[in-house]
Order: C-alpha cells, then structure tokens, then sequence
C-alpha cells in the first residue's frame, strides 16, 4: 500500500478536519483527511497531541471509528468528558479546516479484519463500541456476510452512539443482529435488556461455545473484566476473547 | 466520578511501546517471570500511565511487573524485568 | 514540528494565579487517584509498622500499638508529578519524629517501603523535625484504602510519589539508593519549588 514502505515508523503526522459529525448530546466524531495515510486495521488506534501555544503538550488515545477501506480518511469519536482538559475542545471548539497532531495506527492486539473469519460476537459499553463500529463499517465495506453479533450496553437510547447506522447495518440481514441494553432509562415500548450486562444476557445473546467465535469486548474496565470471565465461565475460550479497557484518562 | 481510577491495560501503552520496538508489541506474547502465565501485552494491566509519565504493566494472572517504561524529558527508559520473555510476530499494520 | 493546535488552551498553568502553586502544576478540587499496582487489603490484625536498616535495634508496632501514640492533625498542600496540586488537604497522623524518638542510628537516608513492593527513597532530614507523618486519617475519615489506607508516609514538602501509600516502614541506609520511581528515572529527591521531577533536573 502506497506510503506504508517508507513510514515503518511511527511518527507525528497532520489530518486536516474535514466533517464534524454530532452522533449524541455528548458525543461527536472528528472525520480527518489525512494524506499519505498508510491505512489501518479496524480496531487500532491514534495517539492525538495537542500543543498551546506557550508550548503545553498533552495526549490521547482514541480508536479509529472509520474503516480502512475508505483511504486518507482517520475519524475519531470523542465523549466529552465533564472537566475533562482534552474532551470539551475535540468535541467542542475544533472546527471544520482545523489542523490536529496524531500518530498511528498503532495496536496490534485489538484487531479484525474479514480475512480473521467469525463468527464474531462484539459486546461494547458506552463509548467502547467506537472500535467495534471500524470492525462493523469494515465488515459492510467488504460486503461480508461473517455472522456477528453485537451486544452495546448504554445507559439511554439518546447514548446509543451511530444509533441510525447501527439500525441500518442491521436492517441489511446480512449476518449482523444487534442487542441493545440500556441501563438507565428505556423508552416506554421498550423490548429489549434493561440491566448490565450479566452471565444470564451473555448466554442468551452471546454464540454457543461450539461456535468457536472471535469475541472483542471493549468498554469501561469494570464492563471488560466480568464479561470476560462470564464469557469463559459459560466455556468460550479465554484465547478467543480479546479486550480493550476504556478508561477516562484526565478528559 | 474521579477519571483517574480506572486502569487500562497494555493497548494504552501501545504508542510508547512502539517508539522502542519500531513495531506493534501490543499483540506480543510474554511469559511472566513470576508465574509463568503466557498472554498478549494488550492483555495485561495498566497503571498510572498515559495519567503519569510512567507505565507499569503487571500480569493480569498475578499481578506481578511484568515491565515499567517512563517517557519523560525527551527520553523514555524501559524496564523489562518482570518478563521471561517478550514474542513478536510480523507487523500487524497494512 | 511543532503544531500547535488552535484554540487549545489546556488546563489553567498560569504559576502567577497563586504563589501556593509551584512552577508547572495546577489546582485541582477533587482528589485524584493514581497508583503503580492493585490496592492492598492487609487486615489490621496483620499490619505493623517497622523501623529497621542501619540501626541499633529494630522497632515495631502492631496497629492497635500504633494508634496508642500520639498523632496530630495537620493541613498542608499536595503536588503530584504528574502536575496537579490540591491545597489545604487536612490529615491526621503520627510524626515520625514521634516513632525515631529513641532510634539510635547514623544513617543519613532512608527507604520506605510498603505492602504490594512499592519502595521510596528520602533524606532522614526529611523526614524529622515535624516534616513527615505516617497518616492515617484524611479530611476527617479513615484513610480510604485507594488514597493508602490503613496508613501511608505523608512528606509533603515533596512531590507526592514520596509520600508512600501503604507504608509498612522506614529502612535506615547509609548512602542513598533508588526506589521504585526513582529507579525508572525520577529525581532522588523531588523538590517540587525546584520542579525536580526527573533525574538530572
């Protein structure tokens, strides 16, 4: 892939801002134009630096929500976090034309691309389904049809982040069922979960062991560990299951 | 809620680990030194860092430092003590 | 190349807001909490105290021995390396002036370690002469044990990895030696009015 020769490594490069996209109150994704991008693996990440100007310097990590079929296209999807120092200005005060320092792609661990296979079983909480979404919007790039579940567990609808995508990725019936559980507020006609997610949601949503799934489970720490150790309980293999512990870092 | 509580785990330190091995390590397989347990450096658990400068990763098995890497003033010193050994396998990136 | 990234501003670093405040930290309100491994949970039917290293006899108190001195209840400034400083936080706690009355030594330095391996290294004359406490009470509660409880090392006239959470003792040594921070590449010392956060600052 062109580029991906000469930049073995990982060094600071420049998007340009080139969508700002509101996907809840809270939440708003930063589409960058990137050029000479070498291309990513849905799951990776960027580390974004910001610099005042008498020279203060601060970083984030954030999970690269496009896929990488579209090229010289890196969006992130940003939560403001409350007295958060980084948050409030990405999803707040960048505008459209803005210039932003990051590099990457950088994970190696937390990744899928079709060639990997499935079944695949994803299980998101909050903003953990941001890497989840690559995979999806990879998986519908490439047309497959590898069965996958996802299970996002979100305190309201209004948090349900690419809710109209998520709807319409399911509505293909290519493969994909998506489970909703809302932890806090559910709308009057609500069928779905309305808990944490539990030992007793994941056996009924998640593959049967035999399935062999590849399982990626993304989220608060807390939401990680007991999924995890649910899931290997109800007897999927620990080597099939990777996480990723999404944590606020200081906003 | 205090946003500092939380601990990541060795994906957060992806980045900084790559400055040193020019490659990804988060999909890297290590053996604990204390233990023995085999697992994926995205696996493990994560404290202070990118919070603080300084990065401790221990075994999600038994909690052991498996290594501390501290990126502060242009510089970034590594310790791997806490590993038998560290695997990697190609480069995960296109 | 050296972006800087419009409109960003940061978190307020302007050292002329309150002289309280050492060059590069700023003020924050709650209580952050940052820690190199998992909490301990030792019962307090199992914790001591001990003093120990280059001394003429070792010394020791069980917790319930421990809360039998003397303590005092103070207020000081905290300043973390990783930048953020919270002012007039109240402790209560026993010296260590209090628990090296008696100690007979010439050590010039000590190590404090605690449960889960953390270790730190200070000058004894940092820790005497009413600068340093083993704390076990904050703002007015028992020591939570994310913030170190049951106890921790209290120095706060350094930055804050001096103050070690979890303390179970102070090693006395005759020459200075790196603890846990230290040895990765922290100052020895860690003045914060001198910003000495890494070594060779």
């Amino acid at each position: 892939m062109a580029g991906a020769a000469v930049q073995r490594r990982l060094s600071w490069r420049v998007g340009e801002v080139a969508e700002l996209v509101d996907e809840t109150p809270r939440v708003r994704s930063l589409v960058m134009s990137v050029q000479d991008w070498p291309g990513h693996l849905a799951g990776q990440h960027v580390d974004v630096r910001l610099t005042a100007d008498d020279g203060y310097q601060t970083q984030r990590s954030y999970s690269i929500a496009s896929p990488p079929d579209i090229a010289g296209r890196v969006a992130v999807t940003v939560e403001r976090i409350d007295d958060g120092e980084v948050s409030p200005f990405l999803a707040g005060e960048v505008q459209v034309g803005d210039m932003l320092e990051f590099r990457g792609p950088i994970g190696g661990y937390f990744v899928w691309d079709v060639a990997a296979g499935g079944p695949l079983f994803l299980v998101a909480g909050g903003s953990g389904v941001c890497p989840l979404m690559a995979m999806l919007r990879h998986r519908a790039a490439r047309a497959s049809t590898v069965p996958t579940r996802l299970l996002y567990s979100a305190r309201s609808l209004d948090d349900v982040i690419y809710r109209d995508e998520l709807d319409r990725l399911a509505a293909a019936a290519d493969g994909l069922e998506v489970s909703y559980t809302l932890t806090r507020a559910q709308p009057v006609e609500w069928n779905g979960y309305r808990r944490r997610v539990d030992r007793a949601m994941l056996e009924e949503v998640a593959w049967p062991p035999w399935e062999q799934a590849l399982t990626f489970v993304c989220g608060p720490t807390p939401l990680v560990e007991s999924v995890a150790e649910a899931l290997v309980q109800l007897g999927h293999d620990a080597a099939r299951i990777k996480t990723e512990r999404f944590g606020p870092t200081g906003g | 809620m205090d946003e500092t509580r939380l601990a990541l785990d060795g994906n957060a330190m992806a980045g900084i680990l790559e400055e040193l091995f020019v490659s990804d390590v988060t999909a890297a397989r290590g053996a604990c030194a204390t233990c023995g347990s085999i697992a994926q450096v995205g696996a493990q658990h994560l404290y202070m860092y990118p919070s603080s400068p300084g990065a401790v990763l221990r075994c999600a098995a038994c909690e052991s430092v498996l290594m501390v890497v501290v990126h502060a003033k242009e510089r970034i010193r590594f310790a791997l003590q806490g590993l038998t050994w560290i695997e990697i396998q190609g480069t995960a990136t296109t | 190349m050296r972006l800087v990234t419009r409109g960003f501003k940061g978190r307020p670093r302007d050292a002329s807001v309150s002289d309280r405040l050492p060059p590069g930290q700023y003020l924050v309100r709650d209580f952050p909490v940052l820690s190199a491994g998992p909490t301990p949970h030792t019962p307090l039917s199992e914790w001591t105290f001990s003093i120990n290293g280059e001394v003429d006899e070792a010394k020791r108190w069980t917790w319930a021995e421990f809360r039998d001195l003397p303590s005092e209840t103070i207020t000081r400034d905290l300043h973390c390396v990783t930048k953020w400083s919270k002012l007039d936080t109240t402790w209560e706690g026993v010296s260590v002036d209090t628990l090296l009355a008696g100690v007979v030594s010439a050590a010039d330095y000590v190590m404090a370690f605690c449960d889960g391996g953390y270790t730190t290294n200070l000058p004894l004359e940092d820790l005497t002469g009413g600068k340093a406490w083993i704390a076990f009470a904050y703002d007015g509660q028992p020591l939570e044990p994310e913030h170190g409880g049951p106890a921790r090392l209290l120095v706060p006239h350094l930055y804050l990895w001096k103050s070690a959470k979890w303390v179970r003792g102070l090693q006395l040594m005759n020459d200075d030696a790196p603890g846990f921070w230290e040895t990765y590449g922290y100052h020895m010392y860690g003045d914060p009015w001198q910003e000495q956060r890494y070594s060779g600052d």
